[in-house]
């Protein structure tokens, strides 16, 4: 187990492979996570990477499991922030799992580091981008401010 | 959203919320740990905590851990708190406008 670990389980009235789609092309992310592309292949291996509009890369990584439309797993290293990046990497996995009408999304993301900023941090911005992924799925439109930067 | 409120208007749920977020991965072990109630009721508010999303359980080996998912809270914030704080700034705003209009 890992020793920052956060949990975010969301259902969303869609399909599989609606919300597979969601979460692995560029033109979705952008609509709903603060305007960044998730960039890959999404293929076992493939490099990924997560860039703002301006270019910059927030994250890196490895895709280190993939299989469609159920689970997702990312080798996670973040970029930006000094102390967040000597973190090292993190993990996060994405399952999807049908239920009745809609699809459960569990979202795990941890790494070995007691009290880690780089968890903690993205803890803050997974609740609204799951809010405005589900809005998206559901009604077409992405919440207010989830289709830029804040600030 | 009436089982995210039914389940929090509780202060032994309220409380077991309150741990996981101190300690998030907990066993019910762990969670009953200095609480000063049964295994069973602990059991009971867990199990009313999970079918209103307000906590989620990953296995891990033979041990069944659970975590605190704010999902849930933040769409209570959304809908409920941001909505009416935003319309509060705004009548600030418009009193603002009105009474230095009237002084000028």
């Amino acid at each position: 187990m890992s020793k920052s670990e956060f949990v975010y389980v969301t259902y969303i009235r869609t399909t599989a492979d609606k919300l597979w789609q969601a979460l692995t092309s560029p033109e979705f992310t952008k609509q709903y996570w603060f305007g960044v592309e998730s960039r890959s292949t999404f293929t076992k291996g493939a490099h990924w990477e997560l860039v703002a509009p301006d270019g910059r890369v927030f994250d890196k990584g490895e895709i280190v499991e993939s299989d469609p439309p159920r689970r997702l797993v990312i080798n996670w290293r973040h970029q930006l922030v000094d102390e967040m990046r000597a973190e090292g990497p993190s993990r996060c996995s994405f399952d999807l799992e049908p239920q009745g009408e809609t699809v459960k999304l569990t979202i795990v993301h941890g790494i070995d580091v007691a009290e880690s900023k780089l968890v903690k941090g993205v803890s803050n911005g997974w609740p609204h981008i799951l809010a405005s992924l589900k809005s998206l799925l559901e009604t077409g439109k992405a919440l207010d401010r989830t289709d830029k930067l804040p600030g | 959203m009436d089982e995210v409120f039914r389940a929090l208007a509780d202060h032994s749920r309220r409380q077991l919320l309150d741990r996981l977020h101190a300690r998030n991965g907990q066993t019910l072990s762990e969670l009953c740990d200095g609480l000063a109630m049964t295994r069973q009721a602990v059991t009971k508010h867990l199990g009313i905590l999970e079918d209103a999303n307000l906590v989620a359980t990953l296995k891990r080996g033979r041990e069944k851990l659970h975590y605190l998912n704010p999902v849930p809270i933040h769409e209570i914030g959304e809908r409920w708190i941001r909505k009416f704080e935003r319309s509060r700034l705004d009548a600030l705003s418009d009193m603002k406008r009105a009474l230095e209009d009237r002084d000028e």
